[in-house]
């Protein structure tokens, strides 16, 4: 007998496997764009100079230990995460009607939401994802119970919103479902509503009573700019356009380049009216989930975070490393495209520098992906998403010129 | 008490949604606010109150952390060296995997299961490939991962834990979807281990349960059984077809040395090698014996059958931890790994930390105990205690009057976390005992 029951072993995770193949190829120009992780323009991994200044400062402070948070994690950070997602002047912040809980990153963040929702929450169980999406979405909510459905996003013809589909589905989904938005540099396509798009998609959201569920694991990656990343959450807190609960899922994996430190939030708005009764009871629930699956989170990267956002030439540092990291990813998109439109490869790349955040969605198909990879080593993942951050002024013209040739390569038996 | 109240909680939501009608449109936001309080945490409370009192002479017995002799909590010495290393070297801070770095992975393994070269019968299992380490997020998201796999995989929900045990085991156990329920371990009045009820009550529990023991330093009551009580209760085990889930939160607190407080470790490994046994699970933590508490930095080992299995569970312990957290924290688990590693030679240093923090808590135990009046109360109890606590055997009644007239802050299942004592204070601390018990 074995010990347990129908154990099987699964195959290793997409992404994984491509890592693992981009290791094993011994060509020496052989370049990765899978990896969702920065890269400087020497293609090295980035620590950030705010995050090394933060870090020398916070070691050497004379009341620095590794002594356990509290459940909902280290106030400090807290209290700065949700200025920085819901603006310095959040009249939420200001009315205590915001319920922060330090998380595992955006992950935990989006699994809290999802187990604390699965308790509470006496709407429909059914979440509604942009389609496509981050590959964990689905798991993480199916994981828990919830059923799991689609709205249209991407519109791979016209390599843009399909505004009408997500606003037909909204329309259509049975009232007081969940909504997950991307909040900014969606996750894979690189595409963002317009403001105008978003207040549309807010407005009929409000309509049916949705619940909405922000997912913020790119604040700072798009423009460059703390506040304008946050717009479509503070659009509908501050103009109060949402009045069922709003829940935030904040990342600073990527944004401070600490993703391995796990530091994030979940700030739950349950009201647009005062409650603080209710406000106490969310806090109570969501420390009792945390404590009986990790007692307390992890320290260190909140008290980094924390020491950058509450030391003002720190913050300033850190606001320029967005700046560093975002232009430098956005001349990379210029500069694809210019090759690219040079090169006269057919089809159209405008798509490539509309885009924003680490990713370009490249509309490259599966075969195209493939010979890429084979051909040309250079590794992407099939549903053709690129990581920007990857290029960098030593291979984007090889890049450039392989996409030319893997376009024209399965154009050719067309023409 | 957090107990029942907590099951209650739980419970209450699932009813109410289920005789309420949802209607298209109808509000969530007023039904939000039928959302209940959920119970504090109890230690938390503690700490509150305790913070308020303005008595100079207050003391905190309810943490779980270490405080050196002037109450102040510490950074171990060989820790601060390897966060130095780190700090000059570290170039990225990218993700880890799933379950964490293979060096991690490795330094955990060679430590508890080989014993640094002692234990031939870990090693074996090591070198077979029989034993799956997934960093996690420590102890507690240990326990809370072995709970989801069991759960998902395991055939028996029952999980049997000792009482008392960790405040926090029911909840994690309950949370994950086992049902938890007590063994026998401790007779209150006698204040001492009740090994024959322990004996009689695992025996009549069903076959193929899961059953939770504390590796050493038994949270709260400090009693462990000896290497002789081990044997009869591994003899149930195997009698019993038992799943043995090992909890090992404070490896070198009972002898000061971590390589010799894994006896029941290493006589599991040997009934693995010997085919008495097919698996187990090791819970693990650096939170107390590296005093990396906030960093969270552990471990869940699991031993299995063959090396095909390790595969296929570690490929599932991967699909499980995903949709949760993604991947574990790295600061922690990069200090362990320095210290492990043979060329930044601190391993030494490490244990004579340890050694030393060990050595305070035993000093700080006989002193109590010296200073406490035998003539009105049996205290021999204190002595054949290990680790982080005494567990006095002092009734609720008597804990709140320590607080309320003398601010001594403790749980009010008679817990004292040793930390709290020192040179300064335990002189005042044995005298307010005395003078509740006599009363
Ligand atoms: C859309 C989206 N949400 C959430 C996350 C969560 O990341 P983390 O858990 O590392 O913060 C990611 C990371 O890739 C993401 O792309
Ligand atoms: C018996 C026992 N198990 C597990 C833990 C978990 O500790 P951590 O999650 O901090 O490693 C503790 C902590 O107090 C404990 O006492």
């Amino acid at each position: 007998m074995s010990y347990f029951a129908g154990i099987t072993e699964l195959p290793p995770d997409p992404l994984f496997g491509l890592k693992a193949r981009y290791v094993a190829d011994s060509r020496t120009d052989k370049v990765d764009l899978g990896i969702g992780a920065y890269r400087d323009n020497n293609g090295k991994p980035w620590i950030l100079p705010a995050v090394k200044l933060a870090e020398a400062k916070l070691v050497s402070s004379p009341d620095y230990n590794h002594e356990y948070l509290s459940i909902s994690g280290f106030e400090p950070f807290l209290k700065q995460a949700s200025k920085v997602i819901l603006g310095e002047n959040s009249a939420a912040l200001a009315e205590n009607r915001v319920v922060s809980q330090q998380s595992l990153s955006g992950t935990g963040a989006l699994h809290v939401a999802g187990v604390l929702l699965k308790e509470f929450y006496t709407g429909e169980k059914t979440v509604y994802l942009s389609k496509p999406t981050w590959a964990n979405h689905n798991q993480i909510f199916t994981s828990i119970g919830f059923k799991v459905a689609s709205y249209p996003y991407w519109d791979n013809d016209t390599k843009s919103l399909d505004l009408k589909g997500f606003l037909s589905t909204i329309r259509t989904a049975p009232a007081g479902s969940i909504f997950l938005l991307h909040a900014c540099a969606h996750n894979p396509t690189g595409l963002d509503p317009s403001q105008d798009e978003w207040k549309q998609v807010l407005k009929e959201l409000e309509a049916k009573k949705h619940l909405v569920l922000f997912d913020s694991a790119y604040q700072g990656f798009a423009s460059g700019d703390l506040d304008k990343d946050a717009y479509a959450i503070r659009y509908a807190i501050d103009q109060k356009v949402i009045s069922t609960p709003i829940i935030i899922c904040q990342s600073f994996a990527k944004n401070v380049g600490m993703y391995g430190e796990r530091v994030g939030a979940i700030h739950v708005i349950p009201s647009t009216q005062k409650d603080e009764q209710l406000g106490r009871a969310l806090k109570s629930q969501l420390n009792r989930i945390i404590r009986s699956e990790i007692s307390n989170p992890p320290a260190y990267g909140a008290k980094i975070v924390s020491t950058i956002l509450n030391d003002r030439a720190l913050r300033q540092q850190w606001e320029a490393d967005l700046v560093t990291m975002s232009s430098r990813i956005h001349k990379m998109r210029l500069k694809l495209k210019e090759l690219l439109t040079n090169l006269h490869t057919p089809g159209t790349w405008d798509h490539i520098v509309n885009q924003t955040g680490m990713f370009s969605f490249t509309g490259l198909s599966p075969d195209m992906v493939a010979r890429l990879e084979k051909v040309h080593g250079i590794y992407l993942v099939s549903s053709g998403r690129a990581s920007v951050a990857g290029l960098n002024d030593g291979n984007v013209e090889k890049v450039a010129n392989a996409i030319d040739e893997v376009v024209r390569f399965y154009a050719k038996p067309k023409l | 008490m957090y107990r029942t109240s907590l099951l209650k909680q739980t419970a209450r939501p699932s009813v109410r949604v289920s005789t309420r009608q949802f209607s298209v449109l109808n509000n969530q936001v007023r039904k939000w606010s039928e959302i209940p309080l959920a119970p504090p945490d109890k230690i938390l409370g503690i700490s509150e109150a305790y913070n308020k009192d303005a008595n100079t002479s207050k003391i905190n017995l309810g943490v779980g952390a270490y405080r050196d002799n002037s109450g102040k909590p510490i950074i171990f010495p060989s820790v601060k060296e390897a966060e130095k290393i780190l700090l000059a070297s570290e170039v990225e801070k990218e993700y880890t995997g799933i379950t964490g770095s293979k060096k991690f992975q490795n330094a955990v393994k060679g430590f508890v299961f080989n014993n640094s070269g002692k234990d031939v019968n870990g090693q074996q299992l090591i070198e077979q490939n029989r034993i799956v380490t997934a960093q996690t997020i420590s102890g507690t998201g240990s326990l809370r991962v072995i709970g989801d796999f069991l759960n998902r995989f395991y055939t028996n929900k029952k999980l049997l834990v000792p009482k008392p045990t960790w405040a926090n085991h029911v909840a994690v156990f309950k949370d994950a979807g086992l049902e938890p329920e007590f063994y026998a371990y401790y007779e209150t009045s006698k204040n001492d281990l009740d090994f024959a009820n322990l004996k009689k009550s695992l025996s009549s529990q069903p076959d193929g349960s899961i059953v939770l023991l504390h590796a050493c330093c038994h949270n709260p009551t400090g009693m462990d059984l000896t290497p002789e009580q081990w044997e009869e209760v591994l003899a149930i085990v195997q009698e019993k077809n038992f799943y043995p889930l090992v909890d090992m939160a404070y490896q070198g607190f009972a002898s000061g040395n971590p390589y010799k407080d894994i006896g029941l470790i290493r006589r599991l490994n040997e009934l693995v090698v010997q085919n008495k046994l097919k698996s187990y699970a090791l819970c693990q933590s650096f939170a107390k014996n590296m005093g990396l508490y906030g960093e969270r930095t552990g471990s869940i080992s699991i031993i299995t059958e063959s090396a095909e299995a390790s595969q296929a569970i570690e490929s599932q312990l991967k699909k499980l931890i995903r949709p949760i957290y993604s991947s574990p924290p790295i600061h922690g688990s990069k200090i362990v790994e320095i210290i492990f590693d043979e060329q930044h030679n601190l391993l030494n240093s490490w244990l004579q930390d340890l050694d030393k923090v060990v050595g305070r808590l035993n000093t700080v135990r006989s002193k109590l105990y010296e200073n406490l009046d035998k003539s009105s109360y049996n205290w021999d109890h204190l002595l054949k205690q290990r680790g982080m606590f005494v567990y006095t055997g002092l009734s609720a009644e008597q804990v709140i009057k320590l607080r309320n007239d003398y601010s001594v802050y403790a749980t009010e299942d008679g817990r004292f976390s040793i930390s709290g004592i020192n040179d300064n204070n335990v002189e005042y601390l044995a005298n307010a005992i005395n003078e509740v018990v006599k009363q």
